[in-house]
């Protein structure tokens, strides 16, 4: 059986990770995804193409490794803009695509002629999904993001903290992979709402915007009680006001920043943990029940935090859960990858070959699907790796043809 | 311009605790028909806070408010055959079931995707799971948290004192993860039934998808078997960066970005400090002037050029001081005047007074007429040209729509009762 999407063709302008995470997705699943990059500038216009981390000491445009996990399964072009013969190649695959993609910022692709509406004029129904920071209309349409500062802006870094601490925020850019994931719903959204009208669109997507609806209940506790969570003792993204639920947090364990998380649900699970700790303080009334434990948080921590201080994580995690108490150690990288039993037998680290880097893992896909499931072979393309594919099976031009575009600059 | 969203026409049925609700809420936000069953004592989210004027109540949790706008509600006890057999007939007639149970109960019921599909071969099911639905860890008990401890959020979030516990993440955001890729890959199906393919299943584990959105973190063990380290307020590092993070002189914090590095950068940052009269206040401006002279920092000769160094430190440490004589507010708009990639981290409520989410529609009045008031609600993820998205209505009462629905199924008013009586509705 064909992949999900292998009826669907994308024009791809993205890059980082943003961009490139939703186009990913929709190349593991079988689209195919035409990645354009600009030959003057040897594809740096996604600047992770030569960015560590990297498999071994040699450095280049085709060897980064953050490059090629966001890149598997497309193929790539190189295409010169600047040239009329370029924005000429450009209207012919425009023409052949189902999907124009992009997260530069806003205006790149207006000011190279290419608006939605000159793109639809090529391509009637064409979809143009752009996707940057603040979007492309509004007064901070200008300004420039990357995954820290679209988290800080939409409200995310604020709510991830402790209490009494400053901001934590997030160690890594959780909205360039969140923002990715909203761009390929808006790619798929915007394909079905064609498929059934005819109509394209485009679609402005804003990371920050998609990042502000994350916060849903404390936004609501804000707009229809008043309370902010810029208060005293708030926000603890380690406990759990709603759902209500405490004992609920990471505690240290035996070794070095070694740590398990802990979360009764009800009284049930409370008098299950109780079981296993089995010292005198877990029968104090005011822990019996989960309003009591609440407001006794700051004590119940120290008392859990004493007595976990002296267990291994791992077995620690596995008693309770056993007992029926969710928790789980704090896995490193390394151990949720290599000794995850759950993420092994999902298979969900495939290895792609990669003509310079040799055989890499990346990341797979959390979803399996029984009839038309993703596969994730291919790994990023090397700059202009496709082009006599591209060039001479999609748009059809003769191998001479396409050796006098490289000769001329224009691929 | 279609007002009924992108998805319209579109029939799911969702059966889903907190772990898939915000897919259901996306799908009908995008125009979807989603119809939430309930057990007849209501989902148990009406019972999680905040609740409308703290007062606990099955209509007045926030929570199930927020995660179940524009969907239709029905109850239905599928534990009694009866029940059975709605549940059968009602998802006859849909595009998607989405659902959360714990692995296996479906099955149990017989309502598992072999037992509905034959009645309906273009069904697709999409089944979010703590850890898939037949995996070796499928039957542990999990929460948000301990799937962010799991999954790899945990490790990466946190302060640069390491005394201090990893940190989960504010929002939910492993349930919100598991929903994300629910979507994507729903979506997925249907583009792929459009184009012929038969109904499907799909298998969304959230574990998994905690793991491969955690950047850096994943790819560096996969590339070269590095561990990144949590940093306050940036991203995890293999080995150490500075700080970037600044309270500013109202105490609301900031995000700092990347420090000057072009000779332009320096001219604007030292023009920034003119306009703000704290010019004459920062004893490295010789350096900052040097910076003018230099056309690029070359960050690569950071650690053998003496010079780079102290040029490239004069400017962070020059951000680091404007942001904490001004207002946060007035550091991210002033900054970002000039050119540079800074934000202010905002406390979530105060987004609904940003002139950028106002201007682009963010903020949203939805109607709650059995109280006869309105609420601001966080409005679209994702601005759509044509079909925007739209809340259609408030979050069902228990049971709101029981009568349409069934109706619209074929049941009379008598029969409707009457499952009502013997508590299959």
């Amino acid at each position: 059986m064909p992949g999900a999407l292998s009826h669907l063709r994308i024009c791809d302008f993205t890059g980082q990770l943003a961009g490139a995470g939703a186009t990913r997705f929709l190349g593991a699943f079988g689209a195919q995804v035409i990645r354009i990059e600009d030959p003057v500038m040897q594809g740096r216009w996604d600047i992770l193409r030569g960015m560590p981390p990297y498999v071994d000491e040699r450095r280049g445009g085709n060897l980064g490794g953050a490059f090629n996990n966001h890149n598997v399964e497309k193929l790539g072009i190189t295409l010169n803009l600047r040239t009329e013969k370029g924005k000429e190649i450009l209207r012919q695959l425009i023409a052949v695509s189902d999907c124009v993609t992009e997260n530069f910022a806003a205006g790149v692709l207006d000011r190279w002629g290419f608006t939605y509406e000159a793109m639809k004029a090529i391509r009637p129904g064409i979809v143009y999904v752009s996707n940057c920071g603040f979007g492309h209309v509004g007064p901070y349409s200008r300004f420039k993001t990357w995954g820290p500062i679209v988290q800080a802006v939409s409200g995310l870094t604020f709510s991830s903290g402790l209490s009494g601490q400053p901001p934590a925020g997030w160690g890594y850019s959780y909205m360039d992979h969140t923002g990715a994931y909203y761009m390929a719903i808006a790619i798929l959204a915007a394909l079905r709402h064609r498929n059934v009208t005819g109509e394209g669109q485009h679609v402005d997507l804003a990371c920050v915007q998609a990042g502000a609806t994350l916060n849903g209940p404390a936004l609501l506790d804000f707009t229809v009680n008043g309370r902010r969570t810029r208060r005293e003792g708030s926000p603890d993204a380690n406990r759990s006001p709603y759902p209500a639920m405490a004992p609920h947090g990471i505690y240290p364990t035996d070794g070095d920043d070694n740590w398990v998380a802990i979360a009764c649900r009800d009284d049930d699970d409370w008098r299950s943990l109780c079981a296993i700790v089995g010292q005198p303080w877990t029968a104090e009334l005011r822990f019996a029940t989960t309003t009591g434990r609440l407001a006794n948080e700051d004590d119940l921590d120290d008392y859990i935090a004493a007595w976990t201080a002296a267990h291994d994580r791992f077995a620690l995690a596995r008693d309770l859960r056993e007992a029926g108490v969710p928790a789980s150690a704090v896995q490193r990288p390394g151990e949720r990858i290599d000794e995850d039993a759950d993420t092994a037998a999902w298979g969900l680290w495939p290895a792609v070959h990669h003509s310079e880097m040799g055989t890499v893992r990346v990341d797979g896909l959390p979803v399996h699907a029984s009839e038309t499931d993703w596969r994730i072979e291919r790994s990023a393309p090397c700059l202009g790796e496709d082009n006599d594919l591209v060039y001479g099976e999609v748009l059809g031009f003769a191998p001479a043809a396409i050796a006098a575009l490289r000769e001329e600059g224009v691929i | 311009m279609s007002a009924n969203g992108p998805l319209a026409g579109i029939r799911v049925i969702e059966l889903c605790d907190e772990k898939g609700a915000f897919a259901g809420k996306l799908l009908a936000d995008m125009g979807a028909e989603v119809v939430k069953v309930e057990h007849p004592a209501g989902d148990p989210t009406r019972a999680y806070g905040p609740f409308l004027e703290d007062q606990p109540g099955p209509e007045r949790s926030l929570w199930f408010w927020h995660y179940n706008t524009s969907k239709l509600g029905v109850t239905l006890d599928i534990d009694q055959p009866e029940g059975q057999v709605l549940f059968r007939r009602l998802v006859a007639g849909a595009d998607i079931l989405i659902e959360s149970e714990p692995p296996g109960r479906l099955a149990t019921l017989g309502l598992d995707y072999a037992d509905l599909q034959p009645a309906n071969p273009g069904l697709i099911m999409v089944s979010i799971t703590p850890f898939g639905r037949d995996g070796p860890r499928s039957h542990e008990p999990a929460t948000d948290l301990t799937l962010a401890a799991n999954g790899g959020f945990a490790w990466m979030n946190g302060y640069d004192d390491h005394s201090l516990p990893p940190v989960r993440g504010g929002g939910h955001q492993a349930y919100h993860t598991g929903a994300h890729f629910a979507v994507m890959s729903a979506l997925t199906a249907i583009l792929a039934r459009d184009a012929g393919a038969p109904g499907q299943l799909i298998d969304v584990n959230i574990n998994a998808a905690l793991n491969v959105t955690t950047e850096a973190g994943s790819y560096t063990w996969l590339v070269n078997q590095g561990t990144v380290q949590r940093q306050t307020g940036r991203h995890a590092g293999v080995s150490p960066s500075m700080p970037s993070q600044v309270r500013c002189a109202d105490g609301r914090y900031v995000n700092t970005g990347i420090p000057p590095r072009r000779g332009a950068d320096f001219t604007n940052l030292i023009e920034w400090m003119t306009t703000l009269g704290l010019l004459d206040e920062f004893p490295l401006l010789p350096l900052l002037e040097l910076g003018v002279l230099r056309d690029r920092i070359d960050l690569s000769r950071i650690a053998e050029d003496a010079e780079v160094r102290e040029i490239f430190g004069a400017g962070r440490q020059a951000f680091e001081f404007v942001a904490s004589r001004i207002p946060a507010y007035d550091f991210f708009i002033g900054g970002q005047q000039r050119g540079f990639q800074v934000g202010i981290i905002y406390p979530p409520e105060e987004l609904f007074d940003d002139p950028h989410f106002v201007a682009r529609g963010w903020p949203v009045e939805v109607d709650h007429p059995e109280l006869g008031k309105s609420f601001t609600y966080p409005g679209a993820p994702i601005s759509f040209g044509a079909a925007p998205w739209r809340i259609a209505r408030r979050a069902p009462l228990l049971g709101e729509d029981n009568a349409q629905v069934w109706s619209d199924l074929g049941l009379t008013a008598a029969e409707i009762a009457g499952f009502r009586a013997r508590g299959v509705l």
